[in-house]
Parts: C-alpha cells; sequence; structure tokens
C-alpha cells in the first residue's frame, strides 16, 4: 500500500486531486484522458478488417471434419407430462448417427421437488421446451428424423396470458414452491418466497440499508398526509432477444475431452455447465468463442442445445453443430417478462418527493419475471420513504433470460412517466423536478448538457406546439427520461502480458466479444502502459484456456478486464526493467511515463523505450499477470465499492393523429461510464441502446394465441424490430467520469444506454397529444384508440 | 484475387440423404471464379455457399427473407441467398462478402469506410450490409441519407449500429472511387 494522488471527479466540472490508498502493483493513476496517448481517442476496432471481409469466424461457421448436423425436437404442446420417448425408429432414420433424450432441463423456474431428483422432469411447461435431439449428416435428414421421435403426450391444460393465470382456477404453471439459479446476466430467484396458484410473492424492496416493512409503513403515512398524490397503472410487454445470431454451439470430443465452440457471452459458464451437466472435470472442457453475433443477455450457459449437442457427439462419436432457427430463439432462449405496475408518487408543492410506492407482477413465462424495482429504489433513493413489492406470475410460455438491464426499462417506463405526470400536476418543467430530487453528479451534469444540445426550452405543455401537415394532423412532442444502472465488476478477472524482444506485445484473457469490441479496449490499456503503437499489440479472447476473465453481463466487462490488463502490463514493465537493467549498468532502472523506462547510468540519467529495452532482452520475452484488484477506496466502501451509472436521454416525437403512426425524429443522450477509453466503441454501445429502446417502445411484442399457446410472430418480420428507416437523428454527450478507484477507471455502457428510452419516447408522445399511453408498445392501433377516448390520466391543461 | 475450392465430397454426401430427386451439377461464378458443385436443385444457395464452398462470409439470421443477413449479389442484384435455390443460380455470377475486397491485403471502399466509422459491432450483419451498400452505390453513386435508409431497409442490425452504418456508406461514396489502402492495420 502507498498513498498516491488521483484524479476524481467530473472532468472539465468537479475533477480534483485527491488522496487514496493504492494497492501494491498498480501502476500510477492517469490523470484526464486528453492527457493519454491512446486511451480515450476514439480508435477503429482492431479486428474491423476481419468483420468487413467475412473473415471473422462465427459458431456456425466452425466446420470440422466429419462434422453432423443437430436438430432439437421441441414440445408442440405449451403444457403436457410426458410418459415416455421411443426414439428406435429415428435411430433408423437414413444419415442418422445418434439420437438422444434431453436428461434434464437448464433454464426457467425448477420446483424444489423436481430439483431433488435431478434427474428427468417429464413435465412440459412451454411450447418449443427441448425434449429430444438428433444428428444426421445433412440438417435435412436431422430434420425429417425429429418427426420419428415418438413421444407419449399427455396433454394438459394451460395458460399463456398473465391476466387469464392469476384467475382461481388456472391451470397450474408449477404445483409447488419453486425456486430459479441466476446467471452472470442477471435473474435468478430465491427459494422460500410464498406462492399461491401461478402468483409467488410478494419480493419487498426499499432503497440499499432502508427496511422494507419501515419503508412500507412511511409511504402510506406520506399517502394519507394530504400531499399532491400521482397513481398509474402501466404495462410493459414480453420482448425477445432477437441477436441476429441464433444460439448455437458445436461439440467435439477427443477421448475425455471435449472442445466446443459456443455463441455465448461467457465462456466460463458455458463450461462450467456443461463439466456440471455431463459430470466431467472442468479441466476436460475446452469453450472456444472467436466472434459471437450479439447476445444481449440470453446467451449464458451451456444451454439445453448445448447439452444436446455434446451428448449427441458422444454418442456418433463425431463432432456435432446444434444452431436454432429463429422460431426456436423465440420461443426457447429467454425474453424480457411483461410486467404490470402501480405506481404512486407524492410530492410536496416544493416538488419534493415525499414518497414512492411501487406494486406488481413481471411475468417470465416458466420463469420468475419480476425484478422492474430497480429504477424506484435508486433513481430518487434520496426520496425518504420508497417501498416496492413485486410478484412473479408463472405461464405457460418460454422463461425469461437476463435482458439488457434487466427490469430496467420496465420500471423506467413506470416512474418517469409518472414523474412527467407529477411535473404536469405541480406546474414544474420535468428536467426541473428531477433536478429537485436527483442529487446524483453524473445525471445533473447530464440533465444540463442534454438540455443545451436539444433546445430543451422549445417545450411547450402538451398538446401546444403548433399543428403540422397539410391536414395539421401531425403533432410534435417533446420528452425526457432518466435511469441508472450499478457499478458491478467481476474479482475474478485476470490478465497476462508478454513483451516480445521485439517490442511488440500480446495481452491474453479470457474475456468473449459479444460485439462490443473489447479486443480493442484492451490494446489500448495495454499500449498506453507501454509506450507503444497499439498494432504492435495482440490480443487474444474467447478461449477458456486463457486466465479466467468475466462473463460479459451486468455491464461488467469492461470494468473489470481492463484493470488487470493494464496492471499485467505493469508488472511485465517491471520484469523488463529487472532483466535490463544489469545489462544497461543502470541499478535503478524502473518504469517512466510514456512507456520508457528510466534511471541512472554511471552518474548519468538514461531513457529507454520499450522496443529499446526489449531489444536488449536475452530471453524471449517478459511477462505479467494480474487480477482485479479491489477498488482503491476499499477500506471506506467495505471493499465492494457502490456506484450508480446514471443517463439522460431526451426526445423529440411526432405523431400522426390519423394513422396513429409515431416517429421518433430525435433523441438527445448524455451518459456516464467511468473513463470512456474508446468513446468510438462508447457511442456504439450508446446508439445500440437507444435504438432498441425505441424498438422496444414502438414495434416489438411477442404476440401468443391464448387457444393454442403459440407464438404468432416467430418470425422477424410479424415480430418488427426497428430497421433502417426507424432510426432518428441521435446526439450524445459523454461525461468523463473519474473515480480514482482502479487503474482505468472504466465501467460499462450497454446497459444503462437502452434504461430510459421507451418511457423518454413516451413522455414526448404525451407532450404531443395530451393523452398518456401506459402501455408497451405504442402501437398505431393504441394511438388512434387513446386519441378517441377520454384519457384516464391527468388531462392535458 | 480472392481463390476457393469447392467440397464435392460433402455436396456428394447429400445422394445418401432423404432427397428423392436427383442432385443437379451446379455451375456458377463465385467471386470471379468458375466453380462447379453437386447440390439438390432445391438447396438454398446459402448452404452452398456455406456448406459447399466453404464461403462462411455470407450469414444466416431468419431463412426466411426477413433479415438481409444473408445478402449476395447475383448478376449485380441483391438477393437473400436464403430465399434462392440452386437451380435458380445455375449460369450466374454470385459475389459473396469474400470477393468485395480487391486483394487479400486491401479493402474496397465500403468495407474500409466501415472499418474507420465503426459500421461493425458484431459484425453479424456486416456482410450483407456491405453487399446492400455496394448494390446501392452502383445503381446510386452518390446516396442522399435517406436514399441510403432505403437502401439498407432489408437489413436488419440488432445491435444496433445503423447510425454509424449510414455514415459508413456516406464516407464510402466520399472516398474517391479508388480503394483504399490500409486494410490490414
Ligand atoms: S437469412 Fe436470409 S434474409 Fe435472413
Ligand atoms: S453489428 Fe451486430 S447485428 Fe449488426
Amino acid at each position: 500500500m502507498s498513498r498516491a494522488e488521483v484524479l476524481v471527479g467530473l472532468v472539465g466540472a468537479d475533477a480534483t486531486l485527491q488522496s487514496r490508498e493504492l494497492p501494491d502493483g498498480v501502476p500510477p493513476s492517469w490523470r484526464e484522458s486528453s492527457t493519454l496517448a491512446v486511451v480515450g481517442k476514439p480508435t477503429q476496432r482492431i479486428d474491423g478488417s476481419d468483420k468487413v471481409t467475412g473473415r471473422a469466424r462465427y459458431t456456425p461457421d466452425i466446420k470440422r471434419p466429419g462434422l453432423l448436423h443437430g436438430k432439437i425436437l421441441g414440445s408442440p404442446h405449451p403444457h403436457a407430462r410426458v410418459h415416455g420417448v421411443n426414439i428406435s425408429d429415428a435411430e433408423a432414420q437414413p444419415g442418422v448417427k445418434a439420437v438422444v433424450v434431453l436428461p434434464h432441463l437448464l433454464g426457467g423456474a425448477k420446483l424444489e421437488s423436481e430439483k431433488a431428483r435431478g434427474k428427468l422432469v417429464p413435465v412440459v411447461r412451454y411450447l418449443g421446451q427441448p425434449i429430444a435431439a438428433v444428428a444426421a449428416e445433412t440438417p435435412e435428414q436431422a430434420k425429417a428424423a425429429l418427426a420419428r421421435i415418438k413421444v407419449d403426450f399427455e396433454v394438459l391444460p394451460h395458460v399463456v396470458d398473465p391476466d387469464e393465470a392469476l384467475k382461481p382456477n388456472a391451470p397450474l404453471v408449477f404445483s409447488g414452491p419453486v425456486s430459479m439459479s441466476g446467471s452472470a446476466g442477471g435473474g435468478g430467484a430465491k427459494g422460500g418466497i410464498p406462492q399461491k396458484g401461478n402468483l409467488r410473492g410478494p419480493k419487498r424492496g426499499a432503497p440499499r440499508g432502508k427496511d422494507a416493512a419501515q419503508m412500507e409503513q412511511a409511504v402510506a403515512a406520506a399517502l394519507r398526509s394530504g400531499q399532491t398524490v400521482v397513481r398509474g397503472t402501466y404495462r410493459t410487454q414480453v420482448q425477445t432477444h432477437s441477436a441476429l445470431e441464433t444460439h448455437g454451439l458445436t461439440a467435439e470430443w477427443a477421448g475425455d475431452e471435449l472442445t466446443v465452440w459456443a455463441s455465448t457471452q461467457g465462456i466460463f459458464s458455458v463450461r462450467d455447465e456443461l463439466a456440471e451437466y455431463l459430470e466431467i472435470p472442468t479441466s476436460k472442457v475446452r469453450v472456444i468463442t472467436d466472434f459471437c453475433g450479439g447476445g444481449f443477455g440470453a446467451k449464458f450457459g451451456a444451454g439445453n442445445y448445448g447439452v444436446l449437442a455434446a451428448l449427441l457427439a458422444k454418442k456418433a462419436a463425431a463432432p456435432v453443430r446444434v444452431c436454432l432457427d429463429r422460431r426456436e430463439e423465440h420461443l426457447a432462449v429467454g425474453n424480457r417478462p411483461a410486467s404490470e405496475q402501480n405506481i404512486a408518487l407524492v410530492s410536496g408543492k416544493d416538488g419534493k418527493l415525499a414518497a414512492i410506492e411501487l406494486r406488481g407482477w413481471g411475468a417470465g413465462g416458466a420463469g420468475a419475471g419480476a425484478g422492474f424495482a430497480g429504477p424506484a429504489n435508486n433513481v430518487y433513493g434520496h426520496c425518504p420513504a420508497i417501498y416496492t413489492e413485486e410478484f412473479d406470475v408463472f405461464t405457460h410460455t418460454g422463461p425469461l433470460a437476463a435482458f439488457r438491464a434487466p427490469g430496467h426499462p420496465q420500471g423506467a417506463f413506470a416512474l418517469e412517466q409518472a414523474m412527467d405526470e407529477l411535473a404536469e400536476k405541480l406546474g414544474i418543467d420535468p428536467l426541473e423536478l428531477r433536478e429537485r430530487n436527483d442529487p446524483h453528479p453524473g445525471r445533473r451534469l447530464e440533465r444540463q448538457k442534454a438540455a443545451e444540445l436539444f433546445g430543451w426550452s422549445r417545450r411547450t405543455l402538451a398538446g401546444q406546439l403548433p399543428p403540422e401537415g397539410a391536414l395539421g394532423h401531425i403533432r410534435r412532442g417533446l420528452g425526457m427520461a432518466q435511469g441508472c444502472w450499478y457499478y458491478f465488476w467481476s474479482d475474478d478477472s485476470h490478465a497476462e502480458v508478454r513483451i516480445h524482444r521485439d517490442g511488440t506485445a500480446e495481452v491474453l484473457a479470457g474475456v468473449q466479444d459479444i460485439g462490443t469490441g473489447v479486443r480493442t479496449p484492451l490494446a489500448q490499456v495495454v499500449a498506453e502502459e507501454l509506450g507503444i503503437p497499439l498494432a504492435s499489440v495482440k490480443v487474444s479472447i474467447g478461449d477458456t484456456r486463457l486466465p479466467v476473465g468475466p462473463g460479459s453481463g451486468g455491464s461488467v466487462t469492461t470494468g473489470s478486464i481492463t484493470p488487470p490488463a493494464r496492471d499485467a502490463a505493469y508488472q511485465a514493465r517491471l520484469s523488463l526493467c529487472k532483466e535490463v537493467a544489469p545489462l544497461v549498468g543502470a541499478k535503478d532502472l524502473a518504469p517512466g511515463p510514456g512507456g520508457k523506462l528510466v534511471g541512472t547510468a554511471a552518474g548519468k540519467p538514461i531513457e529507454l523505450s520499450l522496443k529499446q529495452a526489449a531489444a536488449k532482452l536475452r530471453k524471449e520475452q517478459v511477462s505479467g499477470t494480474a487480477r482485479r484488484k479491489p477498488d482503491y477506496d476499499a477500506a471506506a466502501t467495505n471493499g465492494r465499492a457502490w456506484g450508480q451509472t446514471g443517463g439522460v436521454q431526451l426526445a423529440e416525437v411526432t405523431v400522426d393523429t390519423l394513422t396513429g403512426i409515431i416517429r421518433v425524429e430525435r433523441i438527445v443522450a448524455a451518459h456516464d461510464c467511468g473513463r470512456p477509453l474508446n468513446p468510438l466503441l462508447v457511442e456504439s454501445q450508446i446508439h445500440g441502446g437507444i435504438i432498441q429502446g425505441i424498438s422496444y417502445a414502438l414495434f416489438e411484442e411477442r404476440r401468443l394465441d391464448r387457444r393454442t399457446g403459440r407464438m404468432l410472430n416467430a418470425n422477424l418480420e410479424q415480430y418488427k424490430i426497428a430497421g433502417a428507416l426507424d432510426v432518428p437523428r441521435i446526439d450524445i454527450a459523454l461525461l468523463e467520469d473519474l473515480h480514482g478507484r482502479t487503474s482505468t477507471d472504466a465501467r460499462g455502457i450497454g446497459e444503462p444506454a437502452t434504461v430510459p428510452t421507451a418511457a423518454a419516447v413516451a413522455n414526448a408522445v404525451y407532450n404531443a397529444i395530451g393523452v398518456r399511453l401506459r402501455e408497451l408498445p405504442l402501437t398505431p392501433a393504441r394511438v388512434l384508440a387513446a386519441l378517441a377516448a377520454p384519457a384516464t390520466g391527468t388531462a392535458p391543461r | 484475387m480472392s481463390t476457393h475450392g469447392h467440397d464435392s465430397h460433402h455436396a456428394t454426401t447429400t445422394s445418401s440423404g432423404t432427397f428423392t430427386r436427383p442432385l443437379i451439377e451446379l455451375r456458377l461464378r463465385v467471386n470471379g471464379i468458375d466453380t462447379v458443385c453437386v447440390v439438390h436443385p432445391m438447396a438454398r444457395l446459402l448452404d452452398v455457399l456455406r456448406e459447399s464452398l466453404h464461403l462462411s462470409g455470407t450469414k444466416e439470421g431468419c431463412g426466411e427473407g426477413e433479415c438481409g443477413a444473408c445478402a449476395v449479389l447475383l448478376n449485380g442484384e441483391l438477393v437473400c441467398s436464403c430465399l434462392v435455390p440452386a437451380l435458380q443460380a445455375m449460369g450466374t455470377e454470385v459475389t459473396t462478402i469474400e470477393g468485395v475486397a480487391p486483394s487479400l491485403a486491401t479493402l474496397d471502399r465500403v468495407q474500409q469506410a466501415f472499418v474507420d466509422c465503426g459500421g461493425a459491432q458484431c459484425g453479424i450483419c456486416t456482410p450483407g450490409m456491405i453487399l446492400a451498400a455496394k448494390a446501392l452505390l452502383t445503381r446510386c453513386p452518390q446516396p442522399t441519407e435517406a436514399e441510403i435508409r432505403e437502401g439498407l431497409a432489408g437489413n436488419l442490425c440488432r445491435c444496433t449500429g445503423y447510425t454509424k452504418i449510414f455514415s459508413s456508406v456516406l464516407r464510402a461514396c466520399q472516398a474517391d472511387g479508388a480503394t483504399t489502402e490500409g486494410g490490414e492495420r
């Protein structure tokens, strides 16, 4: 430990030098990025040319000699008991090399009683639930053989609609208490929570460190206090992740060793799940992910398809590829749960929140779907009384999976519209209302920057901007919303850096690129530390043979892996100094600024570049390794520093009152993510978050047929996601928010960027037409219905 | 020039499959190379490219003509290769993403612009996007942003990098007609 000065705060605003305890073995803290050579500069992806030439190899591109094609038999019924599966006819089909029955199901909630039994669970709880699989020489043969698997189903009554599932005599999804394990992407549900019918809960919540029971009473008292109250019921739909690359895995055995190529966000989570499921040693499983075509939270663990691929490969004694088709992707590998949220805000006339109450349910199919209370408990966490109560509603549909900022876009949709309504009721500008209730320094600066960039002063009260269009049928509106995410990281993140004699370097880390482009910031921090060009750094990731890295969920990747990468580079420099010092006669040779090695030889100061020093090495390489250190102010925070990432978005929309079509014209987004290591990539994440948010707000919805339980739009045509014509102008204000806690000070941005968007759009729509839409998605039909009927919320003034 | 072989063995294994109709000898020109492979007449061009010819740069996102990940140029026209039966590709000239760069060490200007502007995130939509952009720039060398949006309307990017994709295409038409050197950095 040693004390050192570190820069803390918002650069260009309140950043100051502070004295901190730094752990041993870390390099000196960087000042603001404008003083750095590579870090903080918009930098092209180092693997960009692989992606634009088709050279980048994704999981479905992996070819192995004798590769077989696997296809999965999913249940055609949403609810059934399986009395037997006969595979012998399927096994005899042309080209078929193996048929297996899934021993037990991964994902979703589990009956405590089933878990105890551990093996075959012969109950189907959603249409598309995997039952068995075939490997054959061609995909067509595998598909044809699926029809020859005979499953003895006892079809049971089902319920796919949460409202129906809540009725007294609804068919039960689970006959007893359940729990659900989480993934690195979030999710999970502890056991021991009351369950009645298809309703499980409540899970009672309050801000960090507050007691829920006390908060419940405080909220009740505030509601009776005669202050201003705003109430509303908000509903959100089921959204599917719809990564353009479906889930998939290729498995190949060599003796008792298994190698898999997986489309995943967490190579180690795939390894561990396979080792556990197949009861083989962890060391015998290797997972490789060179490139992954998107995940958004749904791609953790091996999955049922992965286990089936491994089992088929074993049985067929040949490599097997299982890649889902688009329909299976919609049905069986995760979604963002639907929700119903009843929110009440209590406020004084001065606009100071006195209480926030949120009660409702989340419906994640055959999994626990609650978890939307994050924004209510955290964005205005200074409000003296906050109480949340959430239930899970079970239905016979595919279980949820973590989805980009789990629960938060849903929670923000209700909370931020309620805030908008409160602002209007009190006659306070919506931005000003946030100002009075939210002292988060990042969001404070973000509101100011975003408002300037956007021209917020143009905003009028709802429905008062002059009508546009030939018939005066176009109304324009402006709205805002804000969000939160959290500073999470994984301590178990390691990196190795090697310096070669020719002055080039390698960084090795077991992370994976899910599209965010993590190779590039890894190269940047190492190039910066070593004072060498970016092109001299080779990055190896995506292989469980590399040092353990974090799963890419919760926006942890950059903040977890770049500090050990920089620290390892620093360690490698220290070894270089040790090796080279005697050779240049400078005992005191040590790392200096700009990657230089400095010391004194024969009484004179000497300075060597990394390249000069490396050239003197008498061995092939020097290397350094490092593990993610606890945050530097560990003493002050019990080693687990808490931090909230902000995010403020302002939206401008037009609404065609004849067709009901909403167009998002512009989004201004102000965000913080610690030190943005590569603003080009950060911008891409923010764009992605916003456009996915618009897509969630306006288009996406899983539609089910109640009678059959089938998904009616299990494709990319009727399940509409935003396309090129739906994208607004986007302007970004990015803060440099230094915390002085790690050697890179980076934090993630993938999730915060999508939290406020749908709420901001909905507030802008209200501002345009003076009617509040409280149910997602904001379809033309809903707009027209709202315009035709008197509003249930506050009328425009 | 890009080069590739084809795997007639793989194609022939199809004959032991469930297809009842005779296989055909598909002759087509792929990325400037005359190619022959034995496939089922209704095999998807996408599979012919990816599996028989080992050109895996062409991606599959939906298999139903909805996402554009499988886009290739067929006699210069942008098509979804998941919707084109092999027989229909007989005698045609096909360009896939592997045939876009003028050489192994050089990128096409559209590819270079995607690298420079950050037009690829996860990269799974990128090959299709680049071919859609090539098709657009052939029929409309100086498109407006609105025309770029129209031209790319059949290609989905879930990541979703449309904004930087648009600027990549705009940048590509600013770059003077010649290819940009230095694709390999
Ligand atoms: S795979 Fe052909 S359009 Fe989607
Ligand atoms: S870059 Fe991932 S889908 Fe477009």
